[in-house]
């Protein structure tokens, strides 16, 4: 757990590489690389470059337009955001209790984007890297390749994501975009024949879904020696889990391993967060280096997502998807499995538990109630944690007796992972592009080591800054907009 | 596969959120009909790294906050042939230009020394990092846009009618239901 290639030493005799935009995930994230004369690697860092300043502007706003802001943040899943903010909120109204088909609703569009997410980033984005090769031909490491050469499985991919994405809309009113969640509840429950609609094809959605734990399992166990170790390095992990220690997206406690899988704090109530995780901030990065308090910044960083959470957890509350957990496990061979390309195997395990939660749900009678909202005692602050698909999420607002929100304060999914990614291309650069002419192919072996966490680099933006130097904006005729200088 | 050569088109997300890349995917299985009769330059969904010249079709998600974002436009105005708004953020700036109210330096001070859980307080500042507007500007005071497709974001429906009506060689017409900016 080192920051090895994170500095050079004299960076300004080195000659840099970039990869900007990095394609093929969602946001806007660049990496630049720094070589000598020998093409020896002195420098590897992702740099997430862009402003958004959502925890101040928020500020101010009636709490109950939050829940509808902040899923701008991300149009990904922008549903982890209202929901995690819906929760926090709740707090704040007094809704100790949501009414149980206020909670079955919200897990249904939260299990729903799950679903639609991995699909997206599993097929849409990362299976030309891994049907193809990494340093396959540019033009057809795409979407659209896997359409020519694999219709079957592009197809699959589209229409699983359409199916998550329904889900999404029948519970939140639009696809992207919706307002199902509110303070204390929500506004719509599942009608009838939106429930038929979905029970129709979920089925299928199950099994192709256990189609694609299956190929990407083959594509990994063929090849150990790429998948068992690209981009490899050690670290501490976290997610929430459920009751029992349930695998659990919606709801849970902060449990977090190191390393060898043991235990660093567990059963910890996510109100609590602060007392745990402490970030720093870097000057070459917006994005911000959570770790844990008690570790402290040099080994305590961690990583969150897929990977993380099917090892944190005891089980998978779902047959088919406690099935390949335990195959995944045994695999692994007793202690966790800490290899970035694994986070495709286990998040295809997640995608098959979530369309098996979305079967059960869409079996239970209470999404067609309409006790769907409650209220109690008013509080001045809460705190509102979900595992997101790229990870843990936690969104935390402070509100005024006059409903302003007079604090927020966001640590996103992907942010969680920024030392993990950062080490993880690292160890590809060393590994890969160390003493040899760069090319455009071993540049992706970078990329595809950062997409194997799925990051939201959109997301990630929330919260950017940086003084100014100079910048012109001139307009279509060529007239000033304005000028800034360093410092304006 | 269709006789006529296929029509190029790229897309990019400057200060927007990637929802209305996820609506320009939420036409489903249509996706696999527009490639039949389009292939992908520059966009989020390929490797290619610049926009080529010729591209006949260039959509622009996201408003301007940062001089790359410009750069970036530029880019893409020099080499479509036809430029489209996707979405409130590239046609108003959307929520982002929320933070135009305020300045700059209060936000990244807000950000980067006062919010809670910070060990250190520092303002990232290095030449990898493009400087950030003073405010979101929406594209169309920089570049000329040639259509522009309201929503946030716009349905798969209303970029798919935008698209096909493109290709159909005639005007593009969003008409009832399909305009909405919500
Ligand atoms: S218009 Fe809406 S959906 Fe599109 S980028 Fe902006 S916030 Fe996201």
């Amino acid at each position: 757990m080192t920051y090895n290639l994170e500095t050079a030493q004299s960076p300004e005799k080195l000659r840099r590489v970039a990869i900007d935009p990095v394609s093929r995930v969602e946001g806007h994230g660049k990496v630049t690389i720094l070589l000598d004369e020998h093409n020896k690697v002195h420098q590897v860092r992702l740099h997430i470059v862009e402003f958004r300043g959502f925890e101040k502007f928020i500020q101010g706003r009636p709490y109950w337009e939050v829940p509808v802001m902040v899923q701008r943040l991300c149009g990904i899943c922008p549903v982890s955001h209202h929901l995690a903010a819906s929760k926090a909120l709740d707090i704040i109204v007094g809704a100790k209790r949501l009414t149980p088909a206020a909670d079955k609703l919200r897990r249904l569009m939260h299990y729903g984007q799950m679903l639609q997410s991995h699909a997206l980033h599993f097929f849409h984005l990362c299976s030309p890297d891994l049907l193809f090769g990494f340093d396959s031909d540019v033009t057809r490491r795409n979407i659209v390749g896997v359409v020519a050469e694999h219709p079957e499985i592009a197809k699959r991919g589209v229409l699983l994501r359409k199916f998550g994405q329904e889900v999404i809309r029948m519970t939140a009113g639009k696809r992207v975009h919706g307002t199902g969640a509110i303070p204390g509840g929500v506004n719509k429950s599942l009608t009838l024949a939106e429930r038929d609609e979905l029970l129709k094809d979920i089925y299928q959605i199950i099994a192709w879904s256990r189609d694609a734990v299956h190929l990407i399992q083959k594509v990994h166990t063929q090849d150990p020696g790429l998948y068992n170790s690209f981009g490899i390095f050690r670290s501490n992990f976290m997610s929430i889990v459920g009751k029992r220690g349930d695998l659990d997206f919606y709801d849970g406690t902060l449990r977090a391993r190191d390393d060898n899988g043991k235990l660093l704090f567990d059963h910890v109530d996510v109100q609590t967060y602060q007392q745990h995780i402490e970030e720093e901030v870097r000057p070459w990065s917006y994005m911000k280096f959570p770790y844990f308090k008690a570790i402290g910044k040099e080994h305590g960083w961690y990583k969150v997502g897929p990977l993380a959470r099917v090892q944190n957890c005891d089980q998978i509350p779902t047959p088919f998807a406690e099935h390949e957990r335990r195959e995944f496990i045994d695999y692994a061979g007793g202690s966790p499995m800490h290899a970035p390309l694994a986070y495709h195997w286990t998040r295809m395990i997640e995608m098959l538990h979530a369309a098996e939660v979305i079967k059960e749900l869409l079996h239970d009678d209470d999404l067609l109630s309409d006790d769907l909202v409650v209220q109690g005692e008013r509080a001045m602050e809460g705190v509102g944690v979900i595992e997101a698909p790229r990870g843990t999420l936690f969104h935390h607002y402070q509100v005024d007796e006059n409903d302003v929100v007079t604090m927020a304060n966001l640590i996103v999914s992907t942010t969680n992972n920024n030392q993990a990614m950062n080490e993880a291309i690292r160890h590809v650069a060393r590994r890969y592009l160390s003493s040899r002419e760069v090319t455009e192919g071993l540049l992706n072996h970078i990329e595809v080591a950062i997409r194997a966490f799925d990051p939201c680099l959109s997301c990630a933006t929330h919260a950017l800054g940086k003084m100014p130097l100079e910048v012109e904006l001139l307009d279509v005729e060529g007239t000033q907009i304005h000028a800034l200088s360093r410092g304006a | 596969m269709s006789e006529k050569k296929k029509l190029r088109v790229a897309t990019t997300s400057l200060a927007g959120c990637f929802g209305c890349h996820m609506s320009f995917l939420d036409i489903d299985e249509r996706l696999l009909t527009l490639l039949e009769h389009i292939e992908f330059d520059r966009s989020p969904l390929t490797d290619i790294k610049h926009v080529s010249p010729g591209t006949d079709i260039g959509i622009i998600e996201g408003g301007l906050c940062n001089a790359e974002n410009v750069h970036v436009l530029r880019e893409f105005r020099a080499n479509c042939k036809v430029l489209i708004a996707m979405g409130a953020c590239a046609i108003n700036g959307g929520l982002p230009a929320q933070r135009n109210h305020l300045p700059l330096t209060t936000i990244l001070e807000e950000v980067y020394h006062t919010s809670p859980g910070l060990a250190n307080g520092l303002i990232p500042n290095d030449p990898e990092l493009p400087l950030p507007l003073n405010q979101v500007h929406p594209i169309h005071e920089v570049v000329k846009i040639d259509y522009f497709i309201p929503g946030c974001p716009p349905s798969g429906d209303a970029i798919w009618k935008v698209l096909t009506d493109l290709l159909a060689g005639q005007e593009p017409a969003l008409g009832h239901g399909l305009m909405h900016y919500d």
